[in-house]
């Protein structure tokens, strides 16, 4: 049985948005709450989800980490009055990279067999992690 | 078959089929023809770009203009007028240190000027839904025309209690040390102040630019000044004063420049080193926000505890990218933030549906136009945003850089009478009888106006098509026959 591709899309319809919002609670770096959202406790388990939010959270803070080699970027970079940044990527940028990936990982490996889709918090300008939850629909039998 | 909701492992698989960055072109077939738009054609916020999204800039960029020819103009006189004579009397390094400073000044002008200070996108409308049926729901019911009261939240960091505030504006909480720049109309991250002389905000990401520069500056005004008087000087001995002045009469004008301009530029450097020392921002030194005579336990939990570690973070901690992504293509199917236009809240078609479709299960068609509508003036803001918009409107002498940033230093310290002068009517945080009052009645016209629109809308069978188009990207449901 085949179906066209607009049939299949129209059956994933969006059921609700849930936002997970930001948790100050270490000052202004970048942290996610690991609270578990209601709305996803028919479809996704606690533990799994805690997990995922968790190591968002961690790559976040190695993004933004002070350290030897933070420091040795910015200054390399003041020296060369930040040119060097046309031929090389900052740290954070590399972070970034990793976290879409993982974030692809975690939609095609956990989330959307469950009808659920993560957004990568950096396309809401960091400040959501926008969990879509789509409705479970089966094909007309 | 319908099956329940309860069975969270389904028989049928999804999978995802579409790629990220593809342009509309490629996903929607009949749009092929349209040229796919950037993203900073659309910014909300009143800001200018230039080289196709690679510039960001303040809209008044005048004053930015007489920084750069004033430093151009008197630099270009001492390496015209005086280094001739002190290359070849002292020595050939003088030229050789000012020009490298000369250039460090004006790539860091540039840098602080043309990057994006760390501006937050604004809430996408599903967002500022969500968290409108938050605040709703903490609130109690409210009918249109009643101002619900002040939307804060309180986060505890490292000990001491910090307020967030909600921007009616961009439709956040917004982060704390972040402020919303009313001559921006954006929220910046870590705000520290709106400098017209640089014409752009300063905040996170370009703080140590600006830093940089106002540092390198103070060195720059000092040696060029050292050197003409010494130059004047070196004359005189052979010629006389006055011979001397008449033959290098641009010194009189450098003098006098570096002489205005290193008390207000090497001022404004100290204090901006004590301010990075502490990490503190303008906006929260002129405000006291942690200062002991506010409260007796107040201290500033942003403080790494140790001056070094609070300047190394400052100038060399890891840059943050831009989240505005202003040079990436408009997907159609990317929900744009609702930008305010005077008066009216205007949604795009597509993030009107993928809007309805998600506030159906979320809360009622009212409640949202309450949020969308609520103060339809552009650039609200809380009062206590740095209202630096009379900064460039003061008389301040052109050869003091400095001087008008402590003005716009100045004009924070009352924000209330200026801001009030400045927007329309400063809606207040908490109701007051008359002056927002009249704001929300307009409000509740265009709000029951724009009810009446949606609910047809939503049940368009078209609409429903390029809903799902515009909001699923990729989900496809395999059948398991």
């Amino acid at each position: 049985m085949t179906h066209s591709l607009q049939d299949m899309r129209q059956q994933a319809a969006i059921a609700a948005k849930v936002f997970i919002q930001r948790d100050y609670t270490n000052g202004t770096v970048c942290q996610f709450q690991t609270k578990f959202p209601s709305e996803l406790e028919t479809r996704i388990d606690k533990q799994q989800f805690e997990e995922t939010v968790r190591t968002l959270n961690n790559l976040y803070a190695e993004a933004e980490k002070l350290g030897g080699s933070s420091y040795l970027e910015g200054c390399l970079a003041c020296l060369t009055a930040y040119t060097i940044f046309l031929c090389m990527e900052t740290h954070y940028e590399k972070v970034l990279k990793k976290i879409a990936k993982f974030i692809q990982e975690q939609n095609d490996k956990i989330y959307a067999p469950r009808g659920l889709l993560l957004t990568d918090p950096i396309e809401r300008g960091l400040r959501v992690v926008e969990v879509t939850i789509f409705e479970d629909r089966s094909l007309g039998r | 078959m319908y099956l329940g909701l309860d069975e969270p492992v389904r028989e049928c698989q999804y999978n995802q089929i579409c790629t990220r960055n593809s342009l509309p072109m490629e996903t929607l077939g009949h749009k092929k023809k349209k040229i796919p738009r950037r993203k900073w054609q659309v910014f909300p916020g009143r800001n200018r770009f230039y080289c196709n999204g690679r510039v960001m800039m303040a809209r008044q960029t005048g004053v930015f203009y007489l920084t750069l020819v004033l430093i151009m103009v008197t630099s270009g006189l001492f390496f015209a007028f005086d280094c001739p004579f002190l290359a070849s009397n002292l020595t050939p390094a003088i030229p050789v240190i000012g020009g490298v400073l000369f250039f460090f000044v004006l790539g860091m002008l540039f840098r602080a000027s043309f990057s994006d200070p760390g501006v937050l996108p604004r809430a996408t409308p599903d967002e500022a839904a969500d968290l409108e049926r938050q605040i709703g729901a903490a609130n109690g019911p409210s009918g249109p025309g009643y101002r619900p009261p002040p939307r804060t939240r309180e986060v505890v960091i490292n000990g001491q209690t910090v307020k967030l505030k909600y921007c009616f504006t961009c439709k956040i909480f917004r982060p704390p040390r972040a402020s919303h720049c009313s001559l921006c109309d954006n929220c910046v991250e870590r705000f520290d102040h709106h400098c017209p002389w640089v014409g752009n905000c300063v905040g996170k990401r370009n703080y140590r630019f600006f830093y940089l520069f106002i540092l390198s500056l103070s060195f720059l005004t000092v040696f060029i000044f050292a050197f003409v008087i010494t130059h004047v000087i070196l004359r005189s001995n052979r010629t006389g004063f006055l011979s001397a002045l008449k033959d290098s009469p641009a010194s009189v004008l450098e003098v006098l420049v570096c002489f205005f301009s290193v008390w207000s530029i090497v001022g404004l450097s100290g204090f901006h080193t004590y301010l990075i020392s502490s990490n503190q921002t303008t906006n929260e030194d002129i405000k006291g926000s942690w200062s002991n005579k506010r409260a007796k336990d107040n201290y500033n939990p942003y403080s790494y505890g140790n001056i070094l570690t609070n300047c190394c973070a400052a100038l060399c901690g890891p840059l943050p990218p831009s989240l505005i992504d202003r040079r990436g293509f408009i997907q159609s199917d990317t929900p744009q933030p609702v930008s305010h236009s005077n008066g009216s809240s205007m949604y795009a078609s597509t993030q009107l549906h993928t809007h309805m479709a998600a506030a159906t299960p979320l809360l009622h068609s009212n409640s949202v136009m309450i949020g969308g509508g609520g103060p339809p003036f552009p650039g609200k803001s809380s009062l206590v945003v740095p209202c630096a918009s009379l900064a460039p409107s003061q008389p301040s002498l052109p050869s003091m850089p400095g001087l008008s940033c402590a003005g716009d230093m100045l004009t924070l310290r009352d924000p209330d009478t200026h801001c009030h002068h400045h927007h329309f009517a400063s809606p207040e945080e908490t109701p007051s009888p008359s002056g927002p009052m009249p704001l929300t009645l307009p409000c509740a016209a265009h709000m029951t106006h724009g009810g009446h629109i949606h609910p047809a809308q939503l049940y368009d069978p078209a609409s429903q098509d390029s809903l799902h188009e515009d909001s699923v990207r990729g989900l496809v449901k395999l059948s398991s026959v």
